[in-house]
């Protein structure tokens, strides 16, 4: 009963583990949605030059392990532009988020890939940009047909932000190791750290199931990719 | 007979695809209200010829006028031209993951930037003009093929435009959906909408056309009146195609 005491008195440190965990997950997410989508248009409707650049750009991120991104960023380029400073948290959330586009910008381009060209086809001979037609025609349906793939992008993440815990951002992982070191309690605290992971794993993915269930549409995109 | 008279002038149109030469020097004036009916073997460049109008083909030589303003040539003014030059597919295309009504109206919203309000008032008007007004909020998959047709007929007619080009808009249906497609057209040409038809209905063309163009290999090779085509014993590869077309149909 002395270990249960002794692991209350370490939940509140534990809970700011998690909320960084977190933090590192949505964060990194929201980099590569926000670097990911413009990378998938710009490797489909772009020139020779742009799409050869973006090729390149997630050959690199998908090429090395997560673990070498890390210590290349915090130990070597953050450093070499005199930022040393940087808290290893925001390098973390660069380095998956980077990675993360590179993963996404593949999930988009083959969703807006297997949109019909009659759509857009449709779109402008109605007078519409090529820009309203991605914008208006092509995204909404592209976004749909990408969400069960994207979905699969939160585990991963997710898991992936325990290996932080080598550059010392202070996770889940990194504090539970701590709290070990200090207690000398291990099963039990891995354990509950395990749990804690697997619940997060849980409750992300019922909420990106709600998320298709809600913006799917009748007839549309069933079996598409 | 000033060329002011024509609403639309496609003039010389050529159009090759690497050393295969699609369209050869097509021409020809369209009146306001005036439907003409394109027929001819598959391959022969209907497609092409409608796509070169308003420029989702760029042709490789000749010019379109559209009251007498060119369509070809003309840069970003050209999504002014397609509001005005409306298209009516084979497959429909409509957008999959919006309503009927929404089809209807999203290029009222977005590209006229109509209120919604207006542009939900229009979208509803247009489709109750092909009669679809019940279907309004039922996406296209839960459409049979001749009411998404129709669907795609109001898209085209909610923009206002001066013209419609139809290609094969029936092609994919079978007769049953054919003649729900064909009598809302039948209705649009009464109606004095400006048409160009690619189809292989002959009744339609006949009955509808004020002058029918038969294709082959690129070019106009026979044009006139559906009588002329009828009767008139120099239009010899029309009768001929259209004879074959019929014993085809009936088989
Ligand atoms: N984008 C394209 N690239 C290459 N060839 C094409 C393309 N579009 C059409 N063609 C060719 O041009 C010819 C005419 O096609 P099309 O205009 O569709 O004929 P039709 O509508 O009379 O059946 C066909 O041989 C077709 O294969
Ligand atoms: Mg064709």
């Amino acid at each position: 009963m002395d270990i249960i005491i002794i692991l209350l008195d370490w939940i509140p440190y534990l809970f700011l583990g998690l909320l960084q965990t977190l933090g590192l997950v949505l964060a990194s997410l929201a980099v590569g949605l926000i670097f990911g989508l413009p990378m998938a248009l710009g490797q489909i409707y772009g020139n020779r030059l742009i799409k050869s650049v973006i090729s390149v750009y997630v050959w690199f991120f998908r090429g090395l392990p997560v673990i070498v991104l890390l210590f290349l960023f915090f130990f070597g380029i953050f450093p070499s532009l005199n930022m040393s400073s940087v808290p290893p948290f925001v390098v973390a959330v660069v380095v998956l988020g980077l990675r993360g586009a590179a993963y996404q910008s593949q999930i988009f381009r083959g969703a807006i890939q297997s949109i019909s060209e009659g759509q857009m086809t449709a779109a402008r001979s109605l007078g519409m940009t090529r820009f309203q037609a991605i914008r208006h025609v092509i995204l909404p349906q592209a976004l749909r047909i990408a969400l069960p793939g994207w979905s699969n992008e939160y585990p991963t993440v997710l898991t992936d932000t325990a290996i932080c815990y080598a550059i010392g951002v202070q996770e889940l992982l990194t504090r539970a190791t701590y709290m070990v070191a200090q207690t000398y309690i291990t099963m039990p605290i891995y354990l509950a750290i395990a749990g804690v992971y697997i619940l997060l794993n849980y409750a992300g993915m019922k909420a990106l199931n709600m998320l298709e269930k809600k913006t799917s549409i009748p007839g549309f995109g069933q079996g598409a990719l | 007979m000033g060329a002011d008279k024509y609403i639309l002038r496609v003039e010389d149109i050529h159009k090759a695809y690497g050393d295969r030469e699609v369209l050869k020097g097509v021409s020809f004036n369209v009146r306001k209200g005036e439907t003409k009916v394109f027929i001819g073997p598959s391959g022969t460049g209907k497609s092409t010829l409608l796509r070169c109008i308003n420029q989702l083909t760029l042709p490789d030589q000749g010019r379109v006028f559209l009251n007498d303003e060119e369509v070809t040539n003309s840069g970003t003014r050209i999504n002014y031209f397609r509001q005005k030059i409306g298209m009516v597919f084979q497959n429909f295309y409509l957008f999959d993951h919006l309503t009927a009504v929404r089809n209807v109206e999203v290029a009222l919203l977005k590209v006229k930037k109509m209120d919604a309000a207006a542009a939900r008032e229009k979208a509803l008007e247009e489709l109750r003009r092909v009669g679809m007004e019940d279907w309004a909020d039922h996406y296209p998959a839960e459409l049979s093929g001749g009411q998404a047709q129709r669907v795609s007929i109001a898209r085209a007619l909610a923009m206002d435009p001066d013209v419609i080009l139809f290609d094969e808009p029936t092609s994919a249906l079978d007769p049953e959906l054919t003649r729900e497609v064909l009598e809302v057209m039948k209705n649009l040409a009464r109606q004095g909408m400006t048409m160009l038809v690619v189809t292989h209905e002959m009744g339609f063309a006949l009955s509808v056309a004020n002058e029918v163009l038969f294709m082959e290999h690129g070019k106009v090779v026979e044009r006139g009146t559906p009588a002329q085509l009828l009767n008139d014993p120099a239009f010899t590869r029309t009768k001929n195609f259209i004879g074959k077309f019929r014993d085809y149909n009936e088989e």
